[in-house]
């Protein structure tokens, strides 16, 4: 084997190539198996899930396995409108896409502030900054509730986007803060010497060097403020509602209707697109879990 | 309340500003500053911090939300929540959660990140398995899911007669688990509800160590071969010490989602507390507390004893990576 290898490599190199001993192969199988089970755990409850969105609430019963007898695509459509789905998927898109939008603007310039000036207080601000991820969210709750009463923003989508443009921020800081500490800074200063001010400076040169770091920020800012639960359900209780609110209430409902084909369908509707969207840009996001963490 | 306002935007209101800086303050640099640090610092002062600040003195009043009088009381509200059962129920098991979510969650993600990583050959270069990069995709479906779906779905499958669990019991021939409620059992409700938040942490941490197992060089991993070292003995004595900081990072947030876990709970709980109050946790209580039986006083108190604990558990965490980190540093 070795012998055929090395008649076969290019001349000058010793044949690094592996040659998989036996013990290679028990750990390379273990390792499988392993993993296959564990992919099985994730995907396994999800195929049941969409599986289970076709059937009617009998045949869920009956059993758990055996496919629908026919294709009811009419579970999606009562999700949909009946339950409200549709309508808080919108709501969900609007507020999600706004706050989004907001706290990366607003944070990009913070932490540009803050990576790349010197000044009385900023160390402070940066803590303060961090400070905010680690209080549970829960503490601030029940002062926000009366605080967005007294301003009126109670039960409003505008409300819901500032409160998630505030939790969001530190996070979205504290990413940025080393992605800008690392730009080269020859380039701001030759804007500079070219006369374009700070402003300038930040929208057409840093802002857009800085594009890998936003993607990475946005994409798990995103997935954050998506899957918020406990902000609408506080201080949006009566207000437009967002799709998990949406979800949990027609969740509650089945304990009095019995439409479980219909709420598997709500289920599906909210898990489907986001994870279409994260397969098409997977490789994006692995690559920005390792910038992330690497600094 | 107060802002924190930098230094340069109040001294150098002006253009004509302090000579004595390095640089010139212009108009251009001070509005820049004060715009860009101002804006954001104001919405982050104004629905982060201040409510923030605004409970640690609410839980010292018998404020009940409803009414605009209240009086100061001093520690009242901690001592009723001290003395309340169903409150220190679910400390207990916001501690049990504490105990068991991160690390199960951690050593399991570890566990598949090292195979993926480090499990081919053990000769050549030392490279991750073949397929590494489906598992990965895979094992991180569950981050894109919202935890309320995920409650949801998992509420389903546990389901006694209808859920894929006890349907796949069945189907390995244990009729023991015809109706079992994994849900509805004061036994197994903690640790089904445990099951549901690791399945849904596992993939993104195991995400995690994978990028920080790539940030290892690789000279280190052929010098620990070269050494003799085994793949078991590689794994403990050179990758987990290596990427050390990534777990402190994990633990510190899972302590704080173990902490919480509210979504969960309310999603697989439609009667809050689950059998007995067994799943029980903190921030239903506090919920509860606010906003069904309007204490608004009472609730935060409950608010400010999460943040304590989760305080004292990070505080406990980065001790105890300070504390074994010396080999650390040797090897670095």
């Amino acid at each position: 084997m070795s012998i055929l290898n090395k008649t076969k490599a290019p001349a000058g190199h010793v044949e690094r190539k592996a040659e998989s001993t036996a013990s290679d192969r028990v750990v390379a199988g273990t390792s499988h198996v392993v993993l296959i089970l564990w992919s099985a755990i994730v995907v396994l409850p999800l195929l049941w899930t969409f599986m289970s969105s076709f059937k009617s609430s009998a045949e869920i019963f009956a059993s758990p396995f055996a496919l629908p007898s026919v294709w009811r695509f009419d579970n999606y459509t009562r999700a949909w409108t009946e339950a409200g789905i549709g309508q808080a998927f919108g709501n969900s898109l609007i507020l999600v896409g706004a706050s989004l939008v907001l706290v990366m603007l607003l944070g990009a310039m913070s932490a540009y502030v803050l990576a790349r000036f010197k000044f009385w207080g900023n160390r402070f601000v940066y803590i303060l900054l961090l400070a905010g991820n680690t209080f549970p969210v829960f503490l601030a709750m029940v002062p926000l509730f009366k605080m967005l009463e007294r301003m009126h923003l109670l039960n409003t989508l505008f409300g819901l986007i500032l409160t998630y443009v505030g939790f969001a921020l530190a996070f979205t800081v504290f990413f940025l803060h080393s992605f800008f500490k690392n730009l080269p800074g020859e380039i701001a200063e030759a804007a500079a010497i070219d006369g374009a001010g700070e402003w300038r400076t930040f929208f057409q040169i840093m802002l857009p060097m800085a594009k890998p770091g936003l993607a990475s920020v946005a994409i798990f800012n995103f997935l954050g403020l998506w899957n918020q639960f406990l902000i609408p359900v506080t201080i949006n209780a009566a207000g437009p509602k967002v799709l998990s609110q949406s979800l949990a209430a027609f969740a509650q409902q089945m304990g009095y209707a019995v439409d479980f084909g219909a709420l598997f369908a709500a289920v599906t509707i909210t898990v489907i697109p986001v994870l279409v969207v994260y397969i098409i840009f997977q490789r994006q996001l692995q690559g920005s879990v390792s910038q992330g963490t690497s600094r | 309340m107060t802002l924190p306002v930098p230094g340069t935007t109040t001294g150098g209101g002006l253009p004509a500003a302090a000579p004595r800086r390095r640089k010139q303050l212009t108009w251009d640099k001070v509005s820049f500053m004060l715009v860009f640090l101002g804006v954001p610092l104001v919405i982050y002062g104004l629905f982060v911090v201040w409510p923030f600040l605004q409970a640690f003195y609410y839980s010292l009043t018998d404020w009940s939300g409803f009414s605009p009088k209240f009086n100061f009381v001093g520690l009242a509200n901690y001592v009723k929540i001290f003395q309340d059962d169903l409150f220190l129920k679910a400390l207990g098991n916001n501690i049990l959660l504490l105990i068991v979510v991160p690390l199960v969650t951690i050593v399991l993600s570890l566990a598949l990140a090292v195979v993926v990583t480090v499990g081919g050959s053990s000769k050549g270069q030392v490279k991750g398995l073949k397929g590494s990069s489906f598992y990965r995709v895979v094992s991180f479906f569950p981050y894109t899911i919202p935890a309320i779906a995920i409650g949801i779905m998992w509420g389903q499958i546990y389901d006694p007669s209808g859920g894929l669990l006890n349907g796949l019991l069945r189907a390995m021939g244990l009729q023991n688990f015809k109706d079992f409620a994994w849900l509805g059992n004061s036994n197994t409700a903690m640790f089904a509800s445990m099951f549901v938040i690791i399945w849904g942490f596992v993939g993104f941490y195991m995400v995690l160590f994978i990028a920080g197992i790539k940030g290892i060089p690789a000279e280190l991993y052929e010098a620990a071969r070269i050494d003799g070292a085994g793949r078991f003995r590689t794994a403990v004595s050179l990758t987990i010490p290596m990427i050390r900081d990534n777990i402190q990072t994990a633990y510190v947030y899972l302590g704080i989602l173990a902490l919480d876990a509210f979504v969960y709970m309310a999603a697989l709980f439609p009667n809050a507390g689950g059998p007995e109050n067994t799943t029980l946790v903190m921030s239903q209580q506090l919920f509860f507390t606010a906003f069904q039986r309007g204490q608004f006083g009472t609730a935060t108190a409950m608010g400010v004893v999460m943040a304590v604990a989760t305080l004292i558990f990070s505080g406990l965490v980065f001790l105890v990576n300070r504390l074994t980190g010396g080999k650390d540093q040797e090897l670095v």
